[in-house]
């Protein structure tokens, strides 16, 4: 197959192409727009498979909370779209693309489902596989196939959707995804304090979220950070910022934060921001506003809120660290200074004593050709994972080596 | 008798039965063994009770150790298991066969830490939906999917069904709200997918073994999400004079952005067998009936139900009535929760589970009372009406073996024109041995044939729960 970059107008044409990779045994790198092609291990491949030119909307009921995008289609196409009627994709994804030197909006719905990206609102709505709700995709055979549907419940047959979701398009090329779509809030609040240490912070975080108001927001961030953000009351705080959002019609969101700012007294002295404030806030969370002006080596962690505290006081006993909390502190994002393994050893020793797994999200070549950018796995769910690559992708074509050595 | 045919015995395992069984006895002494014929036929079928098989033998393990040796041995010598919990199917999911042992879950029922910080609790498979949210409710917390036979269905069989149930509309279903969970493949290995936390590294295993219907591995334990529970919840019930001015009014609530926590359908009918039955202040003079539940503080309440109550203006609603009191909600949802039972106490009937795409609401079931007219069966609807997920109950005598055969071709009719419209086969009961042969109208053969490949992933020598979720004919070649 010729070298270079093919980026098909139809399914069909990706399938052949996919197909006549496998044949020749062409490694394939497979993305959208290539927003985030910087993540992961450093990969040989004959050729780039990219999904940009499918574009398109075949389906949007918002009686029905249906769309149906193809996988090509720009994020921020959609997201318009959805909100001329009011609606929003619930799982809020990241914007990885301001910390990796792209513009905001720029990735692909595809893209978004293959890295699983959910944003803060995860804690209440659920992530970003959560929402698909069928998908159609082309395996590493070339063979076209579809899994569950448009419809909102649906059990028949196995959750491939979901199931690849995350797979960083080392299991089949998405070509178009259906997913649950949700009103947008019209009223949003978020109740700030300033000044918490960790410990303090993401246990206000967590008692927040053991109250019945529905908390849709949840970060923590360490001093350095509040000053990239464009709001002057946090910008010039020079303080930690623990910050709790809650959402619904106006009256019962002015009713929840009054309710967490009693709460949130017995911490700190307790700031509002009113609807516009909070979704400039909110969306600058979104796009890790406070990590972009570096290109320090930048972390995403998965652990408990219970333990993210120590976690981070344990490596930054070694390491200078600055962090944020997500998720009411179950996803930190972490940056270090530029050495060499980016604080891989590091991370990961304190991961495999305190529990939870880091993903490299922002690294040099160099750094990433070296060290495991995904979390090493287990040997009985490694061979599982081999079996499943195998099971959607014999010949091994699809992003081969991005996730893990051989898969 | 019925159409469905079940994969032919392996007659060299037939022949060992009383060795094999000798064998698996030694090797776990602590599990219960079930042999003798009286106490299979407790296990020879499920809650699709048209099909029955005796299976080889029954054993209750009690650990996942245990459970790992019954498999390591099935697999050594080749001995199909099928899975069961409290063999609440509608599909014929825990359906034995008789060259299988059914490996039962159900004494391993305990709640094996609970963490309220983290909001998340690691139970036994075998523990029921409802003995989940009994654990955390004097901490105000629960376990959000709630399958209506929730008071006896385990949660490694939610886990294996995807289960929904009336709330999932605002919660999601059982794949939304698990984290991990620790599986014994068919080789006797043990491995851990997913914790307590809220994404696992690597491919997304869970949300593959959720829904896979017992056919990757034997789920011993389940980590849970915890939600911490609303501060009040109140239904309303909206009479309307046809099902389409329902089925729009639906429509016109989810449109106007408000999204309540249940959204249940019930048509004349069913209203009345389930007012008969529960007496639970159902209007009877209507054709069709909404109950919307929402949720949050007094005042939420209020508000969100004055919004959906003047939406229903629209569609002159005959009734519009807020349960005034805990115990009228309470007396509601018991009307709708026990409408199977009380359809049940009438007549047998053919539970259906499709789905379709809410516009098609008044089509749909203009068509489905044109099938079953022509089948000559009297039907009741029931359904999620929010996420379009269908319970038609067809009315039919279980003892008469013509009924039986027509029963199930009215309802695979049925299911297709689910299909046609959008829709799919089934949203939360499974497809088990029951709509296993319906699958190519949902499917192509790539389709089925890259859902096979994953199943021979974890389990190459198909050995557990054979025989169902894809056309028979298809497995062999596989």
């Amino acid at each position: 197959m010729r070298v270079g970059f093919h980026a098909p107008d139809t399914v069909e044409e990706l399938a052949y192409l996919v197909a006549e990779a496998a044949d020749t045994r062409t490694p394939l790198e497979v993305m959208g727009r290539g927003t985030k092609r910087e993540i992961g291990r450093p990969m040989q491949h004959g050729a780039v498979l990219s999904t940009e030119n499918l574009v398109g909307v075949p389906l949007y009921e918002p009686s029905e909370l249906a769309l149906v995008a193809l996988a090509g289609t720009p994020l921020a196409q959609i997201e318009q779209l959805l909100a001329e009627n009011d609606q929003a994709l619930p799982f809020e994804p990241v914007d990885l693309g301001p910390v990796l030197g792209f513009g905001p909006g720029q990735a692909t719905i595809g893209g978004v489902i293959a890295a699983n990206l959910s944003g803060s609102r995860r804690i209440h709505s659920g992530s970003a596989r959560d929402h698909v709700l069928g998908v159609q995709a082309v395996n590493g055979r070339g063979e076209t196939f579809r899994s569950g549907g448009r419809v909102l419940k649906n059990v028949t047959g196995y959750d491939l959707g979901r199931g690849i979701a995350g797979s960083w398009g080392t299991l089949a090329v998405m070509t178009e995804i259906a997913l649950k779509v949700l009103p947008a809030q019209r009223e949003v609040r978020t109740v700030l304090c300033f000044g918490l240490a960790d410990q303090t912070g993401v246990e206000a975080l967590c008692l927040a979220l053991c109250t019945p108001f529905e908390v849709s927001g949840t970060v923590h961030m360490h001093a350095g950070l509040a000053e990239h953000f464009s709001d002057q009351e946090i910008a010039n705080s020079g303080a930690s910022v623990t910050a709790i959002r809650v959402e619904n019609f106006p009256a019962s969101a002015r009713y929840r934060s009054s309710r967490l700012k009693q709460m949130l007294q017995a911490y700190a002295p307790a700031l509002e921001l009113d609807t516009m404030r909070s979704r400039t806030f909110w969306d600058e969370v979104r796009a890790l506003r406070m990590f972009q002006k570096t290109s320090r080596p930048l972390w995403r962690i998965s652990t408990l809120p219970s333990t993210a505290p120590k976690l981070i006081r344990s490596i930054a006993r070694k390491i200078e660290i600055r962090v944020a909390y997500d998720w009411s502190g179950g996803l930190i994002w972490l940056e270090t200074p530029p050495i060499s393994d980016a604080g891989a050893v590091e991370i990961r020793r304190t991961l495999a004593e305190f529990g939870g797994h880091a993903t490299l999200i922002r690294a040099e070549t160099s750094a990433r050709a070296g060290i495991d950018v995904f979390q090493p796995l287990d040997p009985p769910l490694m061979a599982l994972t081999a079996s499943l690559k195998r099971a959607f992708d014999p010949v091994g074509i699809l992003n081969p080596g991005r996730m893990y050595p051989g898969i | 008798m019925s159409q469905i045919a079940l994969p032919s015995p392996d007659h060299a395992i037939l022949q060992r039965r009383n060795d094999l069984l000798k064998q698996l006895k030694k090797l776990v002494p602590g599990a219960t063994l079930i042999t003798d014929k009286e106490g299979r036929r407790t296990f020879e079928t499920d809650a699709l009770t048209a099909y029955r098989c005796l299976p080889l033998a029954v054993v209750l393990p009690q650990s996942t150790e245990e459970v790992s040796a019954i498999l390591r041995f099935c697999h050594q010598n080749h001995i199909k298991v099928v899975p069961r919990g409290a063999g609440t199917s509608l599909s014929g999911g825990a359906l034995p066969l008789e060259d299988a042992i059914v490996l039962c879950l159900t004494r391993m029922n305990k709640v094996l830490s609970i963490d309220l910080t983290d909001r998340v609790a690691r139970v036994e498979a075998g523990i029921t939906n409802t003995g989940i949210t009994e654990a955390v409710a004097t901490d105000r917390f629960f376990y959000a999917p709630d399958p209506s036979s929730q008071i006896a269905c385990t949660i490694g069989g939610n886990v294996a069904t995807n289960s929904g149930g009336a709330h999932c509309l605002k919660y999601g279903v059982t794949t939304n709200n698990v984290l991990g969970v620790r599986m014994v493949l068919m080789n006797g290995e043990v491995v851990d997918i997913g914790g307590a936390s809220l994404d696992a590294p690597g491919y997304d295993f869970l949300a593959l073994i959720v829904g896979s219907e017992g056919q990757f591995g034997i789920v011993t334990e389940v980590t849970v999400r915890l939600l911490k529970a609303p501060e009040g919840a109140r239904p309303m019930l909206l009479g309307f004079g046809s099902n389409e001015t329902a089925g729009a009014c639906v429509a016109a609530i989810i449109a106007a952005g408000i999204v309540p926590v249940a959204l249940e359908f019930m048509d004349r009918p069913a209203i009345h067998v389930c007012e008969h039955f529960v007496a639970a202040g159902y209007p009877l003079d209507v054709e069709a009936l909404l109950i919307v539940e929402v949720q949050g503080s007094e005042d939420e309440i209020d508000t969100f139900l004055d919004k959906i109550g003047e939406i229903a203006q629209d569609f002159t609603p005959l009734t519009v009535r807020r349960s005034q009191s805990a115990e009228e909600s309470a007396k509601i949802w018991k009307g709708r929760k026990n409408a199977f039972g009380a359809i049940g106490q009438l007549s047998d009937y053919y539970c259906m589970d499709g789905v379709i795409p809410l516009s098609k609401l008044p089509k749909a079931l203009d068509e489905i009372g044109w099938i079953c007219r022509r089948y000559r069966f009297d039907v009741a609807n029931i359904f999620h009406a929010g996420d379009g997920n269908l319970h038609p109950l067809i009315l039919y005598n279980a003892n008469d073996p013509l009924q039986l055969e027509r029963v199930e071709l009215c309802g695979a009719e049925i299911l297709k024109l689910c299909v046609e419209l959008g829709g799919c086969l089934t949203g939360e009961h499974g497809v088990g041995i029951e709509k296993r042969d319906l699958m190519r109208v949902q499917f192509s053969e790539v389709d089925l044939g890259q859902q096979m490949r994953i199943k021979a992933a974890f389990d190459p020598d198909w050995l557990l729960n054979p025989g169902k979720v894809f056309p028979l004919e298809g497995q062999r070649t596989q």
